[in-house]
């Protein structure tokens, strides 16, 4: 089902002038309304006149992650205060989050969410359980809203308690089911040790928030009986509800009448033609609160504007392979590696050698830290270097929300790459 | 009289041990005893060795994390009961005993290797109770 088709389908000619229109009024408003982006823009030699419609969008400046950092908390909101009705964040590397700001018309535009729903086959008379964190990320409300909008039956799982999610969906029958990937395999698992197949009535899941494969989107279909959709979308620009796959899983539909995609060289910043990978920019067309021009997602895809067989004229992207940055999606947690090296230097005060190993062992992210001991570290009782491991595991824990392994080893046993020691290694085979 | 220990981080690799014997075999180095203290990921391997001062020097040439600790040897013979009463005094002393374990030192009397939580304070109650003290010299030249 095809939840706005007036905009889902819309000729690429009506789409583009839809989309013109929104890029100048948007920009009409940061630049009278956000002092950053007026600044940016006249050091460019650009006003918003000089931006015609969406083909003159490669004239303006990128915005990125440091932007929002350096005008941390609401610096570059384009609306006062008072017309903010929700705020959510993401965390960053210096400690200090990234925060969001949503006008109420932005929390309408969010129930996108339920055009995701749609496109996964769910509707009014479905039971969908939303089993992303409910909170500052932006899955669990996000989710929430979106279901809620498209009419559906909403249980607000929220994450951690596997098995009263099972019991609930078999109890009531659940049909629906928002997640990260890895905790769906997990779900899945559990219900087959609990010999539960027969007994669930799931038809449709929603998946995103990390890094997933074509491959595990059709192993967890089979297991489960159910058709397995990806979700992509990031607190930046919104939080889930930005492009989805439909029934056809050829590339994820973006919803372009508010989100215009271009696909750029992370390392010239040259637009790329379709089909061409490269690091993906979005430009929020509608958003109040806090409008993006150019945001660069860090996030490498390609992207594709033939009409898609479902009948959608919207530009598709396929799936991700990988990032721009060194940023690592573990269990659906963003983490920077310089995180973790921050929380290295609460322990002692020095940076020791460290690495970092992500690996997926039975669909799960593991996060280990190796850390050599050194001479300060050293010591000749247990206790001492268990201490050392608990302490280690804790600052981790507080800085970055993750559990980590802490595993000591020799000195000077961390691989090293040109005398420079490889702090990440990254297990997990997602091609 | 404190006895220099070695302590040695090690790994659970496969031939890591070996690797840290060979390299006090090499150089001549003769090991008077050795405790393995084994976690999940790694071992704390202890020693006492004939030149402490010298298998320090080497193992952090071979880059292996290596740290002296003063522990106290205190010498026992073959009769009932000798650890329990050495207990009873440490403890009516408020001593408490990270690790220990035994040195041979010949056929007829042992040694117990002590580490304790106040050194210093163990070493003045053992050398004020009857039992005796195995010296630096004697230790590290046991079995030479």
């Amino acid at each position: 089902m095809i939840w706005n088709e007036a905009r889902e389908c819309m000729s690429r000619d009506e789409l583009n002038n839809l989309q013109s229109a929104r890029l100048r009024k948007v920009l009409n408003r940061v630049y009278h309304n956000v002092e950053p982006y007026r600044k940016r823009m006249q050091e460019a030699g650009l006003e918003p006149g000089d931006i015609g419609g969406i083909e003159d969008i490669s004239k303006l400046p990128f915005t990125t992650k440091d932007d929002l950092r350096d005008n941390y908390p609401f610096g570059l909101f384009a609306v006062p205060m008072s017309e903010i009705v929700r705020i959510h964040a993401s965390s960053g590397t210096t400690g200090k989050a990234t925060v969001v700001g949503y006008t109420r018309k932005d929390i309408d535009v969010w129930s996108c969410v339920a055009r995701c729903c749609a496109m996964a086959g769910l509707g009014r008379n479905d039971i969908i359980q939303v089993a992303y964190g409910y909170g500052l990320f932006t899955g669990g409300l996000g989710g929430h809203y979106g279901a809620e909008h498209l009419g559906a039956t909403v249980v607000p799982m929220s994450t951690g308690n596997t098995q009263k999610l099972i019991d609930m969906m078999v109890d009531f029958g659940a049909t629906g089911l928002m997640c990260t990937p890895s905790y769906l395999m997990h779900i899945a698992e559990v219900i087959e040790e609990q010999g539960l197949r027969d007994k669930i009535k799931l038809k449709a899941t929603l998946n995103g928030a990390e890094p997933w494969t074509e491959n595990m989107r059709k192993q967890i279909e089979e297991r489960l009986g159910i058709e397995a959709h990806d979700i992509y979308g990031l607190s930046e620009i919104m939080g889930p509800g930005v492009a989805t796959d439909c029934h056809f899983h050829k590339g994820l539909h973006i919803f372009e009448d508010h989100f215009y995609p271009e696909i750029v060289d992370p390392k010239t910043l040259e637009p790329l033609p379709d089909g061409e990978t490269g690091e993906l920019v979005i430009t929020t067309l509608t958003k109040e609160g806090i409008p993006l021009i150019r945001y660069r997602t860090k996030d490498l895809t390609s992207i594709t504007h033939e009409k898609c067989e479902c009948g959608r004229t919207t530009a598709r992207i396929s799936r991700f392979t990988g990032r721009s940055d060194d940023m690592l999606i573990i269990r659906g947690v963003n983490v920077f590696p310089s995180q973790i090296e921050t929380a290295l230097l609460t322990v002692d005060g020095i940076t020791p050698n460290y690495q970092i190993i992500v690996d997926r062992v039975n669909h799960q992210d593991t996060l280990a830290i190796l850390v050599e001991v050194e001479e300060r570290f050293f010591s000749d009782e247990i206790k001492e270097l268990e201490n050392l491991q608990k302490k280690i595991e804790h600052a981790v824990h507080q800085t970055i929300g993750l559990h980590a392994k802490i595993k000591l080893v020799e000195p000077k046993t961390i691989e090293r790459s040109m005398g420079k020691a490889v702090r990440v290694v990254d297990k997990r085979k997602l091609v | 009289m404190f006895i220099k220990q070695l302590s040695v981080f090690i790994e659970n690799r496969s031939g890591r041990l070996e690797q840290v014997t060979h390299v006090l075999k090499k150089n001549n180095i003769n090991i008077i005893s050795i405790s393995l203290a084994d976690t999940s990921d790694y071992g704390l391997l202890r020693l006492i060795l004939s030149d402490p001062d010298k298998a320090i020097t080497i193992l952090k040439e071979q880059e292996f994390s290596a740290t002296i600790t003063d522990v106290i040897a205190v010498k026992f013979t073959q009769h009932v009961g000798q650890l329990s009463e050495l207990l009873t005094i440490l403890s009516n002393a408020d001593v408490d005993i990270e690790y220990m374990y035994s040195l041979t030192s010949g056929k007829n009397d042992a040694s117990i290797v002590l580490k304790t939580n106040n050194q210093q304070k163990a070493l003045d109650t053992i050398s004020e109770s009857s039992f005796e003290l195995l010296l630096p010299e004697e230790a590290y030249s046991l079995r030479d």
